[in-house]
């Protein structure tokens, strides 16, 4: 490895990014696959695989994915949250690689909502 | 690089690896393979995470469960149920003494709730070993800022200001330091990081290291550049294994960034570390003894002055600082002074890690503001007493300091307020005490540590100690005599006026503060020949309650000598001539029908 210089230290943090939001709770996105039983069953890993290798693609640094258990709607699996920093969550269902696809672009990257979708805004309130 | 969407921060401090973390990483990295997970789940080994007592210990990020206990069997389980199906696993989980129900998120711990991350700032956030990994936290930004936008006069100045003090016992103000070695006029000029944390206890310096090794390089670094030192040695002991090895991989990892060597960041500015390995003497905390053995000499402590600033590592301008003290060096350039003073109290700024051990339900490391009670510390952090038992006592600073007794339980904590209640802030190490614990027996165990470590130079330290500890043996074995309390506190005296280093200096504390506090535990000893916590052996005699015994013989099985007789459902009887007094009988009857006297 050679010297480096006091700017490839910020390239150092950028190319870290992901890494270090993962941990810290940095990140500018946060994507939830809901990976219960019956999320599995209906294909949720293949939406993980296919989230992951978005993210990977897409150099998109700011973006942390990951997994929690059934949200409660098992009729409507795979289904995945995506919550913008600062934004309310967006619950989206029924979904499959393609639908997957324009929610990462067109939400997650460009911060538009994929109405035709979306189940809805907002999450249930706990007690 | 691949993206992850989970971490398992596993802890792989030398607690956690004594406790099998290693196993833990290979039954993870096997399930996840097993459920072809290994692309989406990241093990990543971080250093201590501090809550030693209930390790292996992982955090799961981004979810931020924490989980303790772990073993291999319990793997299986936790991979499927978490890591495939997103759902925490309740029982991996702490459960916080007074309550019932497993608390999943360790920000909601009351152990880690009230710790504030100064020197610690990267504990468990990452790999230890990984140098992108520290700077990704801001690593070596402070070093940028140091060479490049300020002199080294504004260095001192800043860390001057900021209060910070000696984190290694004394608690010299770091900047008055810095200032003294930057006026030395002759070069060469050396840097020493004091790594040899030597208080039985105490592991404060060796979690800093293993966790954020980078953290004290980069300290030394500015220091370097502020007292214009070119070469710099980490003196650290040999118990220290992992510690000196992941310095190693940090030394050689800021060579290759040239952040070590010549021309640093294209300053001309150089500097070199290379580490100095100790046998683990407890007077090399002494600085003196620990240029001494540096040097490849016996270590001894000599006459000051000359201060180690003229004349110290080879007889040059030499300035030691602890572990602890330069990894709090690079946030105070990054955040400045006036954030780091504004922790703290009047005397004592910003914050100090502790090993919190003994009678306590959560042993482990911790880092709070200065000023923290006592009481915050046993009780909110620590948990409070094992068995719910009484608090009798803390002694901070270890061999050096002193028993603190239950009234100061509200003392908050700094440099001046534990000098006055005769005992020292030391490195950090705080050994709590229960009701059973006998303060003549921790006082006569204190000194034969000291015994043993005294390097014999100065007649008051080698004699003094030696025969302080005879008396408090004698008494302990109930040969005490009228007068005994008298002679130990003249002694200290004795050998606190002269001793040449701070060993025989403080080597009373320990004496003298539990006579202080607890003078009729010792009389009780000497005149009525009785230890009141039931643990010197030759002042107390088990024997069975006929009231509360139900003969159920449980006492009878376990005693190694055979010396309780006693039918079943009938009272048992304790032969007091095979009896030994190991206390097994009085720790397995569930009547509480043995008694000690």
């Amino acid at each position: 490895m050679a010297k480096i210089t006091p700017e490839d230290l910020g390239r150092i943090r950028e190319k870290m990014a992901r890494t270090m939001n993962l941990r810290d709770g940095g990140a500018r996105a946060k994507i939830t696959v809901h990976m219960g039983t019956c999320g599995i069953a209906a294909g949720a890993r293949k939406i993980m695989s296919a989230l992951l290798g978005l993210v990977e693609q897409k150099g998109a640094e700011d973006i942390v994915v990951t997994t929690s258990g059934c949200a409660g709607l098992c009729s409507r699996e795979p289904m995945m949250t995506v919550e913008i920093k600062g934004q309310a969550p967006v619950k989206y269902v029924d979904l499959d690689e393609e639908k997957t696809g324009r929610i990462f672009s067109d939400h997650v990257l460009s911060g538009k909502v994929v109405e035709e979708y979306a189940l809805a805004v907002g999450s249930e309130r706990v007690a | 690089m691949k993206p992850y969407r989970t971490h398992v921060m596993l802890c792989a401090g030398t607690g956690c690896v004594s406790n099998g973390t290693y196993k833990i990483k290979d039954a993870l990295e096997r399930e996840l393979e097993k459920h072809d997970l290994q692309n989406e789940v990241a093990v990543v080994m971080t250093g201590c995470n501090g809550f030693c007592a209930q390790g292996p210990v992982a955090v799961v990020k981004p979810d931020e469960v924490f989980y303790q206990l772990l073993t291999e069997d319990a793997i299986p389980h936790l991979v499927e149920e978490h890591f495939l199906k997103g759902r925490p696993v309740q029982k991996l989980m702490y459960t916080p003494p007074a309550e019932k129900t497993p608390v999943p998120k360790m920000s909601d711990i009351g152990f880690f709730g009230k710790q504030r991350l100064v020197a610690l700032r990267n504990r468990g956030m990452i790999d230890p070993e990984q140098i992108d990994e520290y700077i990704a936290r801001g690593g070596y930004t402070a070093l940028v800022k140091a060479l490049t936008e300020m002199t080294p006069t504004q260095i001192t100045g800043e860390i001057k200001r900021s209060g910070l003090r000696g984190r290694g016992g004394a608690g010299f103000p770091t900047g008055k330091k810095w200032e003294l070695a930057a006026n030395a006029k002759r070069i060469p000029k050396y840097l020493v990081c004091n790594a040899d944390e030597g208080d039985p206890g105490a592991f404060m310096d060796r979690s800093i290291i293993e966790s954020d090794p980078h953290s004290v390089l980069e300290g030394m670094i500015i220091g370097a550049k502020a007292i214009g030192a070119s070469h710099g040695y980490v003196y650290i002991r040999n118990e220290y294994p992992l510690a000196r090895e992941r310095l190693i991989k940090a030394i050689q990892q800021a060579n290759d960034y040239g952040l070590l060597g010549n021309d640093i960041f294209g300053t001309d500015f150089d500097f070199a570390i290379s580490i100095q390995q100790g046998a683990g003497a407890f007077v090399c905390g002494e600085e003196t003894s620990l240029i001494a053995s540096l040097e490849g000499r016996a270590p001894e402590p000599r006459i000051r002055p000359p201060f180690p600033v003229e004349a110290g590592v080879w007889q040059a301008p030499t300035n030691i600082n602890n572990v602890e003290t330069w990894a709090n060096v690079p946030e105070i350039i990054n955040k400045g002074a006036k954030w780091f003073a504004g922790i703290g109290t009047e005397t004592s700024k910003g914050t100090k890690v502790f090993s919190v051990v003994g009678k306590v339900k959560n042993t482990g490391l911790v880092e709070v503001p200065m000023g923290i009670t006592l009481r915050e510390i046993v009780y909110d952090i620590g948990g409070g007493i094992i068995g719910d038992k009484k608090f009798k006592a803390v002694q901070t600073g270890g061999p050096s300091g002193g028993c603190i007794p239950e009234s100061l339980l509200d003392l908050p904590i700094d440099y001046e307020k534990l000098a006055e209640v005769g005992s020292i802030m030391g490195s950090g190490g705080l050994i709590v005490m229960d009701e059973d614990t006998c303060m003549v027996d921790v006082a006569r165990y204190f000194l034969e540590f000291l015994k043993d470590e005294s390097c014999g130079k100065c007649t008051a330290c080698r004699e003094g100690i030696d025969v302080m500890h005879g008396i408090l043996a004698r008494i302990c074995e109930g040969n005490g005599d009228e007068g005994d309390i008298e002679l130990l506190e003249e002694l200290a005296e004795a050998v606190k006026d002269a001793s040449l280093c701070a060993l025989g200096g403080t080597a009373p504390n320990p004496v003298l503060s539990t006579i202080r506090y607890f003078r009729e535990e010792y009389q009780s000893h000497i005149k009525d020949k009785t230890c009141p916590a039931g643990v010197c052996k030759a002042l107390i005699t088990f024997s069975i309650d006929e009231e509360k015994c139900k003969g159920c013989r449980l006492c009878a099985k376990n005693c190694p000598q055979e010396a309780i007789a006693g039918q079943a459902k009938e009272v048992h009887t304790i032969d007091q001539d095979k009896c030994i007094k190991c206390g097994v009988c009085a720790d397995v009857c569930k009547f509480e029908a043995v008694l000690v006297a």
